[in-house]
């Protein structure tokens, strides 16, 4: 039983020690600390000055890791919310990702962003957002999401290995949850990278529900009331990449499809899953693809409004009952 | 406006003919960029360095080939005076075969071995930290240049403050030619580039003299500390702008353009050694135009494979 948070840190550890050219930087990163969500813990102690507390200076963090990995090392550099990654987006869109190709060659720029990201936490309008959608679509930029079915190791090796700078989001709520664990109800597997969930034995699906690592539990919520009270049989999706959009696995007998984004609508990342889908399965599709997304407003801070604001388990149900009514 | 000590007519020191010929072969390209602009043969946009030629050259001695220096916008005359390599440069800004980086970067992103230049203001700073804390110890370091109108971005000062907390090898030379395209300093900045510097802890060096041989003796000892220490230094040069921002943009004042004029190295060293400055100023001024000739003959280019 491991929680995710307890998860990625020890695959932070494992990284460090097995490969001497990684370096974290971050604002409190540093023991006894250990981060704001105690994600980095224990690895200043151990791996001395390759871990630094800096400045709150997201930008300078950001373009410090970007050099390091300009002169061969390898940079983890922590956003502490991910709304401050906004105080980072010339260092990322401009400077890292377009230097992977602006320079007329291929430069290798192994910078992972880790940024704490989501709402249903009551931190307020800065504190609370998924910004993925703002690096949706930049040249040279890949988005990752950690999920509660993916190894964090291997997501951390995958993102290096692609020698392009790469966005890693971690919903703060997911932090508290265990790693590997689905719904009595439901069984995962990996299929391509993208994680499958479904009732064992079921068959074909009315709905397939696609969404990230922050929305998981929320959506198994959606999916067991689906089954118990609407007799709807629903399967789940997870992908950890999420730009570019994967290719995902099994939706050609899919009856209903349906996005669940944690981003604001509009030009979101729902938006963009459901682009790549169209041309795939048009002529398949007996209505259009649902998205589902936080509502076009700031998140409050008290819980009964923030609660309305984001994607909720009755949010998800109510959009998949409508969408094969 | 800008404070400059008035230039000796005479340079203390001799130059050596390397150095000479750096001068006068960035002085003939920069020129020449414009020509081919008046020309309609350049597209998009240009910055020269007219005028301030003698910052990298006098720099180029003291710099290490395994240091690694960030440009900017204003930066054919830091490539050059690294690498002399005009037919590479005019291919990048011309988007001819042969060009640095395929014709992609063009005058403003040129990434070549150890010397890369971007072109938003203030960006490089914190990049040009993280590679000098890789370089630290190794007796290697980072150099970026970087002009006054600069220092209104934010990203100076979370890179000054994180090169003096984590003592890196960081030179950062200030290129204060007193104008932020059009704006001068006196509009842009308030106090001193000193006294923002001394703020952070960061040593400071000011340098009004436009002899390289001068400016060398001065600098070296400082540059020696950065890689000692280490610590970061800002080197802060007076110096004047000759030509426009870009082309045909410069809305100055004419005795404002012959106050700059006057404080030009090229007449002085003309002067001071005309026999020797004629010749190779003939050398590099026939050498940009055979590369001209050549570079603009070439077919386009694309870009490239593997670094």
């Amino acid at each position: 039983m491991t929680r995710v948070s307890e998860h990625i840190n020890q695959a932070l550890h494992d990284l460090m020690e097995s490969d001497p050219s990684v370096h974290l930087l971050g604002e409190d990163v540093s023991d006894p600390y250990g981060g704001a969500f105690k994600v980095t813990r224990g690895l200043s102690d151990r791996f001395g000055s390759r871990v630094r507390s800096t400045p709150l200076s997201e930008g300078a963090i950001a373009g410090v890791g970007a050099g390091l990995a300009l002169a061969g090392d390898k940079a983890i550099v922590e956003i502490m919310f991910s709304d401050f990654v906004a105080l980072a987006f010339d260092q990322i869109t401009n400077f890292a990702a377009k230097s992977t190709s602006m320079y007329g060659r291929p430069v290798p720029v192994p910078l992972v962003v880790r940024c704490p990201t989501g709402g249903n936490r009551g931190y307020g309008p800065t504190h609370s957002q998924n910004p993925q959608k703002h690096f949706i679509g930049v040249p040279g930029l890949s988005l990752f999401e950690m999920t509660p079915f993916h190894d964090a190791g291997e997501l951390f090796a995958r993102m290096f290995r692609l020698a392009r700078p790469c966005l890693f989001f971690e919903d703060k709520v997911l932090y508290t949850r265990q790693m590997y664990r689905t719904d009595d109800l439901f069984r995962f597997e990996l299929v391509d990278d993208v994680a499958r969930v479904y009732l064992d034995g079921a068959g074909r699906p009315d709905c397939t529900l696609i969404t990230h690592g922050g929305l998981v539990h929320r959506a198994l919520d959606a999916m067991r009331t689906l089954l118990l009270e609407d007799d709807l049989v629903c399967e789940l999706l997870v992908p950890a990449q999420l730009y570019p959009v994967p290719r995902l696995p099994g939706l050609e007998d899919a009856r209903h499809v349906c996005v669940v984004d944690d981003g604001t609508e509009g030009g979101s990342w729902a938006a963009e899953v459901a682009t790549a889908l169209y041309p795939r399965l048009w002529g398949r599709l007996r209505r259009p693809i649902t998205l589902v997304n936080s509502a076009d407003g700031v998140i409050p801070a008290a819980p009964h409004l923030e609660r309305e604001v984001l994607v909720q388990a009755d949010s998800i149900r109510a959009a998949v009952k409508e969408g094969l009514s | 406006m800008i404070v400059t000590a008035a230039p000796a007519r005479s340079p203390r020191h001799a130059l050596y003919d390397g150095d000479l010929r750096s001068l006068l072969l960035i002085r003939h390209f920069e020129r020449a960029l414009l020509r081919l602009f008046e020309q309609g043969v350049l597209s998009g946009t240009t910055h020269t360095c007219l005028g301030q030629e003698y910052v990298p050259v006098a720099l180029s001695a003291l710099l290490r080939d395994d240091d690694f220096v960030f440009s900017n916008h204003r930066g054919h005359g830091h490539f050059l005076a690294r690498h002399p390599d005009p037919h590479g440069l005019l291919a990048e800004i011309m988007g001819r075969e042969g060009a640095l980086c395929g014709g992609v970067g063009g005058s403003q992103h040129i990434y070549h071995r150890r010397f890369l230049s971007t072109g938003v203001q203030g960006e490089s700073l914190p990049v040009a930290t993280g590679v000098a804390l890789k370089l630290a110890g190794s007796g290697a370091l980072a150099c970026a240049y970087i002009g006054d109108g600069t220092w209104g971005e934010g990203a100076v000062y979370e890179a000054l403050n994180m090169a003096s907390l984590w003592r890196v090898p960081l030179l950062v030379v200030v290129e204060h030619n007193g104008i932020a395209q059009s704006t001068p300093t006196s509009a842009q900045m308030a106090g001193t580039i000193a006294a923002r510097a001394a703020a952070f802890g960061v040593r400071h060096h000011h340098v009004t003299s436009t002899d390289v041989g001068e400016i060398r003796e001065a600098l070296a000892p400082l540059v020696d500390t950065v890689r000692a220490e280490p610590s970061p230094l800002v080197v802060e040069f007076a110096t004047h702008r000759l030509g426009p921002h870009s082309k045909g943009d410069d809305t100055r004042p004419p005795e404002e353009i012959r106050r700059a004029r006057e404080s030009d190295w090229y007449d002085r060293y003309a002067e001071a050694d005309p026999e020797r400055f004629a010749r190779i100023d003939r050398e590099q001024r026939e050498l940009v135009e055979r590369v001209v000739a050549e570079v603009s003959a070439r077919p386009h280019s694309r870009p490239g494979g593997s670094a």
